[in-house]
């Protein structure tokens, strides 16, 4: 690795502190990532679009207030990869889909504004499967993302883009989108910190909707601290949100250095449930490693997530079915001619949706069908509201629950891609915390028997973050080897 | 036309009535709520549906539906938004945020001017649609060589007010639309304005045999503007149902569309081909539940209701106002017009005189009248009152003053040259009047009645109509007089 790349992989607490002392200049930080990236994006196409020019501005701009003796924010001169399914004003915003073909938004998404705010340099918009469907960034109107770790195997998805480009050094954070596991399982796979937060922690304006009752944006990051600096950046009461929670931002870094001493950590069967032997292994690892940093582990049954897929499968499709409605090629994006509004409709919508979009929008729409919406929708938040009640009893008698993030390390590239069933397997630890709203954060522990990472997963009650953060910061210190550098 | 239903059929008739709110802005976004802007100015990426774009709640619109509420004596409950979809270009998101199971106010009731009284089932918040214009032939959608969409009415917000089945006649059907616009109005949710589509009504319409319990099928039909659509639609479907129940058929339950020129309703989709609207939770918003504070600060800003300002006006007629006179407070109050009538009988005006002007001459022109000043109002009639004015007099000035939003009576009148008719003037026409007809005035002193209509006539005659009748009147007596 270069001199450059050596640059690129410092944190971004780093990054931003030498930049606001004016010790390095912007441009020279994105310069070094954009060297990385030219290097490394042909094999791992992480990027929908790098924004290589918008972001050299942007660096001059930060680099003049910096020279001026103006204050520059907490994330100044710091690169992040966006998920191409946050709004950027006048930039093209895909969402990985040939549907949103020319589209580009009016509008910053708040979270946009706010890392604008801190000094963050936008350096591209980030691969992904489409509409944010699928689990390993394969469905894709731009072709899939390569694992940096070995290219023949999938980055996870559906944020793969953003993962691959925080362990490919292509950035030091990014920015994805969790709707059941959408940033914790790329985190696993690729080998970095990502973390899902409290459902309405930060403001869905401007994400493009999957499924608005689950979805929730979060970070990528290489360090813990710099997921909870990157957080506390993009988090706090949005008016624009009707469902953002009131107060500041959750105080992520607040208790990092609190190691665990005391805290009763639940490990989680369910969460185990399935897992490969290397994975379940690394999981047990990483439960002794907290217990020695002073934890009391204990095992925990919670049966009921068992039944979360199944009523995730039925929810988040019933909600797409109706967010997707509005691609109809009357306003925006692609548009196939037809003689009439209803035909074009049909014409624009069967050639702009990639067969998954299709897939969950059917499901989806039989689920709300008047004669099905109670056995399904209905059962469906049934379930929801058992799954909600069950983390509350387990949390009586734990602080955190411990599990795997994902059932396996990264798999081969188009090895699920003919088996949906199987792909949303690959869901089954993420989902419960979208289905309760909780915090929960995927920490790199260690590899599989393949030599890829594995990611251990903590979940914690509602607001709970800081406390997240603690013990994902206490995994970080305890994990086996040298982070591996892809 | 009027119906043919006879004694051996019943009309049962439900109603729909949507009514735009009068906010600032638009029901989930910032947007101006404004009719007869250019097209797609009022628009953001919210009420566009813009991929990313979040609903926020407009606590003025909840005030208003609240009024609504208040007004209809509805409960004022906890609530909740759901999304029914459906694909239409003027529906951005191809979804509609409306209320569902959960709506803001239930149970509530209308009494009528004629004391029959409507249940009120549900008055719920939803938003408008985008309006389509077909481009080409005529604005038929099928011939069609294109269309336009203008979104500036997208996420206007409405309350849909729907009324029990208990409704019986068309009649009763306009009178129920004519006192609920009437407490829209009161209440200031709504303008009322039919012509522009700020309130619209969908009619439920079944028939069945007189004294039968059990209802027929109903067809819906949709977008009535005008309380005269409202009553030729209602009569021409329950002849129709009727004419094929007598001829051995069935109805379809059905949407119907009706046709103001053709005069009848036909079939726009039926039960067959209805949407199924999948709703479910709209996942962007919070449930919505008023305290009991809210509610209260809300219904106290509610003005006086239509029912309770008719009482008013009656009580202002010794010995009650005739069966005429009745009709004429029942349209001042619709129009909106009893303070501007107040203001003339506070000042002494007889109620009659002000009634008469109110109702015949300013209600013909709602928005001057809206917009006349009350003490100019008050102070003409006053000129009339007194005999300063005659009545055609009045008149014109009257028809100044609401081109003009008001201004001084006396100098208006000054400018329509009637100054020559002060009562120097008057009384030298008469006199002169008198000379010419000596037989006449001999008659007139000694008490025949007939000749005071000969003399007013001759004096109106002889001023065009500017002289005051009682002033006359008074001063024929005055010459009598020994
Ligand atoms: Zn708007």
């Amino acid at each position: 690795m270069s001199a450059d790349g050596r640059s690129a992989r410092r944190t971004a607490a780093d990054i931003a502190s030498a930049v606001a002392a004016g010790e390095e200049s912007a441009a020279a930080v994105l310069d070094a990532h954009l060297a990385v990236i030219e290097s490394r994006e042909p094999d791992l196409h992480a990027f929908v679009s790098v924004l290589g020019d918008e972001a050299r501005e942007r660096a001059a701009a930060i680099d003049r207030s910096v020279a001026a003796g103006e204050p520059v924010g907490p994330l100044a001169g710091v690169p992040v990869a966006l998920k191409d399914n946050l709004c950027t004003l006048g930039l093209a915003t895909t969402c990985s889909s040939k549907i949103l073909e020319g589209w580009r938004p009016p509008y910053d998404a708040t979270v946009v504004r706010r890392l604008a705010d801190a000094g963050a340099v936008i350096i591209g918009k980030t691969n992904m499967d489409e509409f944010a469907m699928g689990s390993s960034t394969e469905n894709s109107s731009s072709g899939p993302t390569r694992n940096p770790h070995d290219t023949a195997k999938v980055p996870g998805g559906s944020s793969g883009g953003s993962a691959a480009a925080v362990a490919a050094g292509f950035a030091p954070l990014g920015l994805g989108s969790d709707t059941g596991g959408s940033i914790r399982q790329p985190a696993a796979f690729c080998g970095v910190v990502g973390m899902k937060p409290t459902y309405g922690a930060v403001s869905r304006y401007g994400l493009v909707a999957f499924a608005s009752s689950l979805d929730q944006i979060g970070p990528f990051a290489t360090t813990v601290a710099d997921a909870a600096l990157l957080l506390e950046v993009i988090g706090g009461h949005d008016p624009a949100d009707s469902t953002s929670l009131d107060g500041p931002a959750p105080a992520a870094r607040s208790r990092l250095g609190e190691g665990v001493d005391g805290l009763r950590v639940g490990l989680c069967a369910q969460l185990l449930t399935g897992a490969a032997p290397d994975v379940a292994a690394r999981v047990h690892e990483a439960a002794e490693a907290l217990a020695v940093a002073g934890a009391r582990v204990e095992e925990v049954s919670i049966p009921e997530f068992d039944y979360g897929l199944s009523a995730y499968y039925l929810l988040a499709p019933a909600e797409a079915s109706s967010n997707l409605a509005r691609y109809d090629g009357v306003r925006y994006g692609l548009r196939v001619d037809a003689p009439d509004a209803a035909a074009m409709n049909r014409a624009t919508r069967t050639a702009g949706f990639g067969a998954e979009v299709k897939r969950r929008i059917m499901l989806g729409t039989y689920a709300l069908s008047a004669g099905y919406y109670d056995a399904y929708y209905g059962q469906a938040q049934r379930v929801r509201t058992l799954v909600v009640e069950a983390f509350a009893r387990a949390y009586a008698d734990h602080d955190v629950l411990l599990g795997a993030t994902a059932p396996t390390t990264a798999f081969a590239i188009g090895s699920k891609a003919d088996d949906p069933l199987a792909m949303y397997l690959s869901d089954l630890f993420t989902i419960p915390s979208n289905l309760a709203g909780h915090p929960a954060i995927s920490v790199p522990f260690g590899t599989g028997d393949d030599g890829l990472p594995v990611g251990v997963q903590v979940l914690a009650p509602a607001l709970a973050e800081p406390l997240l953060f603690a013990v994902a910061a206490a995994l970080e210190v305890a994990t086996p080897q040298e982070e591996t550098v892809p | 036309m009027s119906t043919t239903l006879g004694d051996d059929w019943e009309m049962v008739i439900g109603l729909e009535v949507h009514c735009e709110l009068l906010t600032a802005t638009k029901l989930f976004c910032g947007c101006r709520n404004a009719f007869g802007d250019e097209p797609n100015t009022n628009v953001c990426p919210v009420c566009l549906g813009l991929p990313g774009s979040l609903p926020v709640l407009n606590t003025g619109a909840v005030e208003r539906a609240m009024a609504i509420g208040t007004a209809l004596g509805c409960e004022i409950r906890p609530s909740s938004f759901h999304r029914k979809n459906y694909f239409y270009p003027d529906q951005p998101k191809d979804y509609q945020i409306s209320q569902y199971d959960e709506p803001i106010n239930t149970g509530g009731r209308l009494e009528l001017p004629d004391g029959s009284v409507v249940g009120i089932t549900r008055a719920h918040l939803e938003e408008d649609t985008g309006k389509t214009l077909h481009v080409g032939e005529g604005g038929r959608i099928h011939a069609a060589d294109h269309s336009l969409v203008d979104y500036n009415r997208a996420g206007v917000p409405l309350v849909e007010i729907v009324s029990e089945p208990e409704i019986r006649t068309a009649a009763q059907a306009r009178a129920y639309v004519a006192e609920l616009r009437a407490v829209l109005v009161a209440t200031g949710a709504s303008d009322g304005r039919m012509e522009e589509g700020s309130m619209r009504v969908d009619a439920n319409v079944s028939v069945r045999p007189a004294g039968n319990e059990v209802m027929g099928t109903r067809c819906e039909i949709k977008n009535l503007n005008s309380l005269r659509s409202l009553t030729r639609a209602i009569e021409y479907e329950a002849d129709r149902q009727v004419a094929l129940l007598d001829a051995g058929g069935t109805i379809d339950q059905e949407t119907r569309h009706w046709d103001e020129e053709a005069g009848r309703t036909s079939t726009m989709r039926s039960k067959e081909e209805a949407n199924d609207y999948r709703y479910f939770p709209e996942p962007d918003l919070v449930p919505l539940a008023p305290g009991a504070e809210w509610i209260e600060r809300v219904a106290a800003g509610i003005g006086p209701l239509p029912a309770e300002r008719r009482l008013a006006l009656a009580a202002l007629f010794d010995g009650g106002p005739t069966p005429a006179q009745r009709d004429q407070i029942l349209a001042v109050v619709d129009l909106g017009l009893d303070p501007l009538l107040r203001s003339a009988t506070d000042a002494g005006v007889p109620a009659t005189l002000a009634l008469a002007r109110t109702a015949n001459e300013v209600a013909t022109d709602t928005d001057a009248a809206l917009r006349l000043e009350r003490t100019s109002f008050a102070t003409l009639l006053g000129l009339e009152a007194n005999g300063t004015l005659s009545a055609t007099q009045t008149k014109a000035v009257l028809a100044v003053l609401l081109e003009r939003g008001g201004g001084d009576p006396g100098g208006i009148a000054a400018e329509l040259g009637f100054e020559s008719l002060s009562s120097g003037s008057l009384a030298a026409t008469v006199a002169d009047i008198v000379a010419a007809h000596p037989d006449e005035w001999a008659r007139f002193v000694e008490g025949d009645k007939k000749m005071t209509g000969f003399f007013v006539g001759a004096v109106m005659k002889a001023t065009g109509g500017n002289a005051n009748g009682k002033a006359v009147t008074a001063e024929l007596a005055r010459l009598a007089a020994p």
